[in-house]
């Protein structure tokens, strides 16, 4: 009974979404008020339904409901409570769902906090967000239902992946789906703005906030699931530029891009076509994203369905909302004005270079991805694009972006003196070169030129992020200069800014160090004995067998020592879970600032005596610390206090006479 | 061709029960840490082919094992590297090469994002440019200062801020 309340409530859902993307949008177009404020009880009664029939998923998990198909398939009784609630979103039907369900969630959000946009305005975004869960929901009814029953009912269900059976994957995918799907309000804001042809400042305001939160969850959720590779996947790896992993840092680099450019649409008036563009394809990517993902088109390690049927539905989705929009913007756009002029050296100049590279990692990766599809496709033979590839075109590009990064904030608007920029980061420039040329040299370590190069990029980002507050407090004195001119100015975007930039700063020397200097070793070792790596000093216990709610494991024990003292005692597990038989490795690991020691247990082989793999990962944890900080400055930047000043300068601005429209446009 | 090879994939997909395993290596014995680094960077660029895109050295598979052991054997056997990656070429295709080969049929993945680039910086020296002229053409009109004045005579303490 209560699986069929949640497909009630799916299909009453899709009404919902079917009405919410039909009247508003027709009565903001033939002016019917009515309409239009039908705009925001029917984001309400998506959101409800969705959550009754996310709620009924759930509660089938829960309750061991194998009558239902997906449940008998994901699902176990021996299951841990906390994973059989992941369960739901642990495979294709239920992840759609989760999909659909934030989706409602972001249109209810809109409905309740855009209060100061014009009704008008807020109508459209809506009716747009209802047209892409249409998408979605009838993707899920018409071709992968979860509630979908299934008999004779099993006794016991099929059981959740155990890859999946971690804290880290069962966050995983709701963060990075909230970020996916918050792409989505950028999106429907610039359909909206199309659509009503009106491009103008307080559009890129509105739009700002909303897609930087988007953006943070994105980071969260990319973060997290390449910590989950790290210590799940037992072999160390952080990222392996699987598709999977491609599908979620490209929507990423088109919304850092176009973060930067709503920046410059917001305070200069400045790229608006381009910012357009942008929102479109960050959502577009989102969106190929979870077709790779969820057609099953690519082989990968995350990718857990397969079904044409359902890819082909994708495909054509995909087409109809990239297609649409293109045309929506190829017929809308020519009409934009261009605004805010600016010299070649100007802030806009150097933000407009970034996004411009922005957008090339994001093509090859585009390109490095699909290749072996296309090669396929073509006839053109069976190729494999792995890491060796992405590093090198990683490598090669991104450099010359933390170069424009460090030169961003010093920069000025509108036009920037070259003298008095060179003048402002000599130092800096100083200061990099010698660190790096010191990093790249043979004294501390076996020196490399990569060392350098990372050391480098990483100590001119920050040197001149150090610059750039300096000069930022310049009229303020004393130890308090800071904590004054947050009482004073916010400055919410500003330190946010500060801490994100210092984020990927603090990411590159921790990609590369862990990349360059890490040190491993495949050992067999026998009970008692001991074993040096990287000064540290191994002695195996032995293995005993334990066992788990829904799994049996083998579990070493090795006590690592340092001159003596001791370090860390490591349990590495290798497990096999009672349903599906694969062996998974569970390392052992012991974090540290500096390093990390991580070991993952191999196979048994004679008298008791197994074979290891022991690493010694320097500074590895700075790659997911980087990652942590730059959501942190994501946070900052969009709780500024100035978008919530805004909201009343924007309701004065409505409220004033036309020829006044100015005032609200100066730099805020 | 490739539709035997998809089959034979599925099959050998189901029957590998240990896709996910982390291996390790220590079965092979080696004369110096060198050679033991030199064996893993080329065994990490080799892919596993009945796995779900995990290297040679990192894949538990049945496959993957052989695999090692087979390319183990030639270095011991003093075989060059690329006398190595040429047989496994040959037997499986460039499918086996994570970097894949510079030629003429991969010269879109080599050469595409360079293409790219150029396009690109054509296009920014184009825009900046066209900014450049925008600047230029627009001097200020008498309207233009008459809504100033009523701005600044509005805003007269208003001051400047930056960023």
């Amino acid at each position: 009974m209560i699986p069929e309340l949640g497909h009630f409530a799916l299909i009453l859902a899709l009404a919902m979404a079917l009405v919410l993307a039909i009247m508003p949008m027709i009565g903001s177009l033939s002016n019917t008020p009515s309409w239009v404020a039908l705009a925001r009880p029917l984001a309400w009664g998506q959101f409800t339904f969705l959550l009754i029939a996310f709620a009924c998923l759930v509660n089938a998990f829960l309750v061991n409901d194998f009558s239902v198909t997906y449940v008998a398939q994901h699902g176990n009784t021996r299951l841990p409570n906390i994973y059989k609630i992941s369960a739901v979103w642990g495979a294709h039907e239920g992840s759609l769902l989760l999909w659909a369900f934030i989706l409602s969630g972001w249109t209810l959000a809109v409905a309740l906090f855009a209060r100061q946009l014009p009704d008008v305005m807020i109508g459209r975004v809506l009716a747009v967000m209802g047209m892409i869960s249409i998408g979605f929901l009838s993707f899920m009814l018409f071709t992968s239902n979860p509630f979908a029953r299934t008999f004779p009912v099993p006794l016991e269900g099929g059981d959740l992946n155990p890859l999946l059976q971690d804290f880290g994957l069962a966050i995983h995918p709701p963060m990075l789906y909230m970020g996916y799907v918050g792409l989505s309000v950028a999106f429907s804001f610039a359909i909206a703005a199309l659509v009503g042809g009106k491009l103008d400042i307080s559009w890129a305001r509105w739009s700002r906030p909303w897609t930087t939160v988007a953006w943070v969850f994105l980071t969260i959720g990319i973060t997290l699931g390449s910590w989950w590779a790290y210590y799940e996947l037992g072999w160390g790896g952080w990222w392996f530029w699987d598709p999977v992993e491609n599908a979620s840092f490209m929507p990423w680099l088109a919304a850092t891009a176009l973060i930067h450019s709503l920046a410059v649409t917001e305070k200069r008036g400045a790229f608006k076509r381009w910012t357009v563009l942008l929102s479109l394809l960050a959502f577009s990517l989102s969106l190929l994203g979870t077709f790779l993902v969820r057609s099953g088109v690519l082989t990968s390690v995350h990718s857990f369905a397969a079904d044409p049927a359902r890819g082909l539905f994708i495909l054509i989705f995909l087409c109809i909302v990239i297609g649409g929009s293109l045309v929506l913007y190829a017929w809308r756009a020519p009409n934009v004005t261009s605004g805010g002029e600016f010299s070649a050296l100007s802030r806009e100049s150097l933000l407009l270079g970034n996004n411009l590279l922005l957008i090339m990692i994001t093509a090859f990766i585009l390109l490095g991805t699909l290749a072996p599809l296309i090669y396929d496709a073509f006839g053109w033979g069976k190729i494999s694009v792995g890491f060796p590839w992405f590093n090198t075109m990683f490598v090669i590009f991104t450099p010359f972006l933390v170069l424009l990064m460090g030169l961003g904030p010093l920069t000025r608007w509108k036009q920037q003196d070259a003298a008095d920029l060179v003048r402002q980061f000599r130092i800096a420039l100083l200061a990099s070169l010698g660190a790096g040329l010191l990093a790249a040299l043979p004294l501390l370590h076996e020196g490399s030129v990569y060392a350098g190069l990372a050391v480098m990029l990483s100590v001119w980002l920050t040197t001149t992020l150090l610059l750039s507050l300096r000069k930022r407090l310049r009229h303020r004195q004393g130890f308090g200069a800071f904590l004054k001119d947050i009482r004073a100015r916010g400055g919410g975007s500003y330190y946010g800014m500060l801490l994100a930039h210092f984020g990927v700063a603090v990411f590159t020397i921790g990609v590369t160090f862990v990349t360059l200097f890490d040190v491993e070793k495949d050992v067999r070792m026998a009970p008692g004995e001991t074993l040096e790596l990287a000064g540290y000093t191994f002695r195996f216990d032995g293995v005993e067998k334990i066992q788990g709610p829904n799994y049996r494991a083998d579990r070493g024990t090795l006590h690592v020592s340092r001159h003596g003292q001791d370090v860390a005692v490591l349990k590495p597990e290798k497990r096999t879970y009672l349903v599906q038989t694969r062996p998974m490795t569970e390392a052992g690991i012991d974090a540290g600032f500096f390093r990390d020691i991580y070991v993952s247990l191999g196979e048994a082989l004679d008298a008791g005596s197994w074979s290891l793999r022991l690493y010694y990962k320097p500074l590895v944890r700075w790659i997911w610390l980087g990652g942590i900080l730059i959501a942190i400055g994501g946070l900052l930047a969009a709780f500024d206090r100035r978008y919530r000043l805004a909201v009343r300068r924007d309701v004065a601005a409505t409220a004033a006479p036309p020829g006044d429209a100015l005032a609200t446009e100066g730099p805020a | 061709m490739s539709t035997v090879k998809t089959i034979l994939l599925a099959v050998l997909l189901t029957l590998s029960v240990s896709v996910f395993a982390a291996a390790t290596l220590e079965a092979f014995k080696f004369t110096s840490a060198a050679d033991e680094q030199h064996f893993k960077e080329l065994i990490v660029e080799l892919r596993c082919l009945v796995c779900q895109n995990q290297s040679l050295l990192d894949s538990d598979a049945e496959l993957a094992h052989d695999l090692r052991v087979e390319v183990y054997d030639m270095l011991q056997a003093g075989q060059a590297d690329t006398e190595i990656i040429d047989f496994l070429v040959a037997r499986y295709g460039d499918f086996v090469l994570y970097s894949p080969p510079v030629k003429p049929s991969t010269y879109l993945l080599w050469f595409g994002p360079f293409v790219l680039l150029a396009v690109a910086l054509v296009l920014l020296v184009f825009a900046l440019r066209r900014q450049r002229h925008a600047t230029d053409q627009k001097p200020i009109t008498d309207m233009d200062r008459q809504q100033l004045d009523r701005i600044l005579g509005k805003r007269g303490n208003r001051t400047d801020r930056e960023s």
